[in-house]
């Protein structure tokens, strides 16, 4: 479709200025179209019209990618999307109206990358998991994550735009077909997509990676392949180290990165959710060998991978929210006084239970201390103290968990509120499941107010486990006598 | 329009009723049953009762295999009578003139705007083909687009839920959908939609199945609806057909 002008009418909506003209795409900033008596219906919120361009001679996939884009935003929720507003008739005349969002694009932090704090960085990283794991938990995955779909609101969120190449579980996928091709830009596309899966989440993981390793280092973690067996190389290959290009790049940050890279789906973050977590609270990252070597994986290391990696073919995946409901992140909240070993023992043992059944379940394990704890002693070197002690209270007390292959973090929150305190932290981590003591935290108060575990079970949106203690421990002997 | 399609009900009233009632709820305004109104189940009488009601009122009915045999029952003393025969004999004697009338006047398939309706397969209906593949799918819809019509279509017959859609390549590709939810089906791409059966369900769940049609929408839902199995399992036995029957219901296989 060639470009319209200004004043241009479509079904009810007033083009105005054109914001893009891609090569697939037009895009308008459009306004209700004035009624009959000459007024203006106001907007919600401001608008863009996307029209694809079309022309006699345009290959089937984009139109195809058009209408995969428009039934996935049209049932797409949350605010890390575009809001939907209206679509026209694909065979009649295709657009598609959503909500125009001021924001920047990620390039734009990648144009200023020389001045960007590790922190900031972080900050991006955290915003775009958690956008991408919003998506997830809707049964969509983006599958074309890259810096021109990225946009940062001014408050550090994420909304992820073109879901023309994405994939939602619960619908016929239009891209997918017989012949497996590899759908993507071949500078994001995770391993996985390049033999023909879509609908892994963890290919959003290693696009967020990507984007990670070049705002870090300015360099492309796999440079621009234009072949398909450049393509295929990050099906063995592990991208240079970060610190490799620069050394003052701390070693948890490149933990994370190459993390998110690792070839194989199984060694990624198991859930953008995990990404985010890590990305939030670097001094909990377990630094490996990874996250320290300044070289690049040796030669046969990687000529082993390649051997392996010439008989990988396509795999059905599982449904997203089916694959990361596998690796929730449990938050146990653990009191600090008033609280019986029996409690701290039932605890444990539900932990344990959930942790048991879930191999790939990461563990929060949160206290939270009352503010004037730490501020009516003396200042920092106090507060530093009093923190310490907390923090080796709760490894004491997750000592004798089995927690071998479970990622594992312990945090003191500092609050007045205790039940807001946990609700917020689960609600900021994705948190999908938090374990409490049923009668812990104010017990005393129970039949006056609602208390901490019954605020927590009611106002929580995961699942909220309330742990009875077992017998107390000194009650035990009277049982046995 | 909103169309109900309920297929392979197999005399199955308890079944039917509840499908029927949940479609109400959705806002269904047109009516299609694919076939197979009885056979296997205990209430023949009541359900095309049920059924003439809706065809009065302008609902779409076509006929199916297990309806024309029990117009037409194999021989009693036939010595490879199968189950479904026997059923088909008790049927037979239960079946009013104004029944069989009914039966015998079902056309085979039926097309409208888009649409093609049928028990079977497009691909020589009258052979009752089981769409059950890809493949089979595709000779389907390949069938239907030769005769001009489609490119929808609505199918019967195997007892299961399932989406045949074209995407970019140029074979038609499986697809499982998720009950209760709306999945996209717009006019230009074709597909082959195998419905389900109410009156007995084959997937090891014994939840009747329909599925609804939305034209304005564009959109399609596949729906599971409980009901109550144990009462059309009793009613079985209770007019001593075989426990087979039964045992179907109970176990939705």
């Amino acid at each position: 479709m060639k470009l319209l002008n200004p004043g241009h009418l479509i079904d009810g909506f007033e083009v105005q200025a054109c914001l893009h003209a891609g090569g697939m795409a037009h895009i308008y900033q459009v306004v209700y179209a004035p009624s009959e008596d000459g007024t203006h219906r106001a907007a919600e919120f401001p608008m863009a019209m996307k029209i694809p361009r079309m022309t006699a001679g345009d290959g089937a996939e984009n139109i195809v990618s058009f209408e995969v884009e428009l039934q996935i935003l049209s049932v797409l929720k949350g605010p890390h999307v575009p809001r939907f507003v209206a679509a026209g008739d694909l065979s009649r005349l295709p657009y598609l109206v959503m909500e125009y969002v001021e924001a920047q694009t990620l390039q734009h932090w990648l144009d200023r990358r020389q001045t960007l704090a590790v922190s900031e960085m972080a900050a991006l990283g955290a915003a775009m998991a958690r956008a991408a794991h919003s998506l997830h938990q809707q049964n969509v995955c983006h599958l074309d994550l890259k810096p021109a779909n990225v946009l940062i609101r001014a408050d550090g969120s994420a909304v992820l735009l073109d879901f023309g190449l994405s994939c939602h579980a619960q619908f016929p996928d239009l891209l997918a077909e017989e012949l497996r091709k590899a759908v993507g830009s071949p500078v994001w596309i995770s391993p996985e997509q390049v033999v023909g899966v879509r609908g892994d989440p963890r290919s959003d993981v290693f696009a967020i990676g990507v984007m990670l390793y070049e705002l870090a280092t300015g360099e492309l973690p796999f440079g621009e392949p234009a072949t398909a067996a450049g393509l295929r190389q990050r099906l063995w290959m592990d991208p240079p180290p970060l610190r490799k290009h620069r050394p003052d790049l701390p070693e948890w940050l490149q933990e994370v990165v190459l993390r998110c890279l690792a070839p194989v789906a199984a060694d990624r973050y198991p859930s953008a959710a995990h990404l985010a977590f890590d990305l939030t609270h670097p001094s909990q990252v377990k630094v490996t060998e990874r996250g320290r070597q300044t070289e690049g994986t040796g030669f046969w290391t990687h000529f082993k991978r390649w051997v392996r990696a010439s008989g990988m073919a396509y795999r059905p995946s599982p449904v997203p929210v089916q694959q990361i409901e596998q690796v929730p992140i449990i938050m146990v909240a653990v009191p600090h006084h008033d609280v019986s070993d029996a409690t701290l023992y039932s605890l444990r043992e539900a932990v344990a239970r959930s942790l048991g059944i879930r191999p790939g379940a990461r563990l929060a394990c949160v206290t939270v201390i009352s503010p004037n704890l730490t501020s009516s002693t003396e200042a920092d070197k106090g507060e530093t103290q009093v923190h310490r002690w907390h923090l080796s209270r709760l490894q004491q007390w997750a000592q004798p968990l089995d927690l071998g292959g479970h990622q594992t973090s312990f945090h003191v929150l500092e609050s007045g509120d205790v039940a807001q305190a946990l609700l917020r932290y689960a609600e900021g981590n994705h948190v999908n499941m938090v374990i409490l003591g049923a009668a812990t935290h104010g017990v005393q108060m129970q039949r006056v107010v609602a208390t901490v575990p019954i605020k927590v079970a009611m106002e929580a949106s995961c699942t909220v486990i309330l742990v009875k203690q077992s017998l107390p421990f000194e009650r035990l002997a009277e049982v046995a006598a | 329009m909103k169309l109900a399609l309920i297929s392979d009900i197999h005399a199955n009233l308890q079944a039917l009723q509840a499908c029927l009632t949940h479609a109400r709820q959705q806002g269904v305004d047109q009516w299609a049953f694919l076939g197979d109104l009885v056979g296997y189940g205990a209430d023949p009488t009541a359900v095309l009762d049920e059924v003439m009601d809706l065809a009065a009122q302008g609902a779409w009915v076509l006929r199916g295999n297990h309806d024309e045999m029990a117009l037409h029952p194999p021989g009693a003393s036939n010595a490879e009578a199968t189950l479904g025969s026997q059923g088909a004999q008790w049927t037979h004697g239960q079946l009013t003139a104004g029944h069989r009338a009914f039966l015998t006047d079902l056309p085979l398939t039926l097309s409208q705007d888009g649409l093609l309706l049928v028990h079977a397969s497009a691909d020589r209906p009258d052979t009752w083909r089981y769409v059950d593949g890809e493949s089979a799918a595709g000779r389907c819809l390949d069938q239907a687009l030769a005769q001009q019509q489609g490119p929808h279509v609505l199918v019967g017959h195997v007892h299961h839920q399932a989406l045949y859609y074209r995407g970019t390549g140029r074979h038609l590709m499986k697809f499982d959908p998720t009950p209760g939810l709306p999945m996209p089906t717009p006019v230009h791409r074709p597909m082959v939609a195998s419905v389900g059966s109410c009156g007995q369900p084959r997937d090891g769940s014994p939840r009747a199945m329909y599925a609804i049609y939305d034209r304005r929408a564009q959109k399609m839902v596949f729906h599971r609806v409980p009901y109550n199995h144990l009462d059309a399992a009793a009613a079985i036995r209770r007019a001593g057909l075989p426990e087979f029957f039964a045992q179907r219901l109970e176990l939705g296989r």
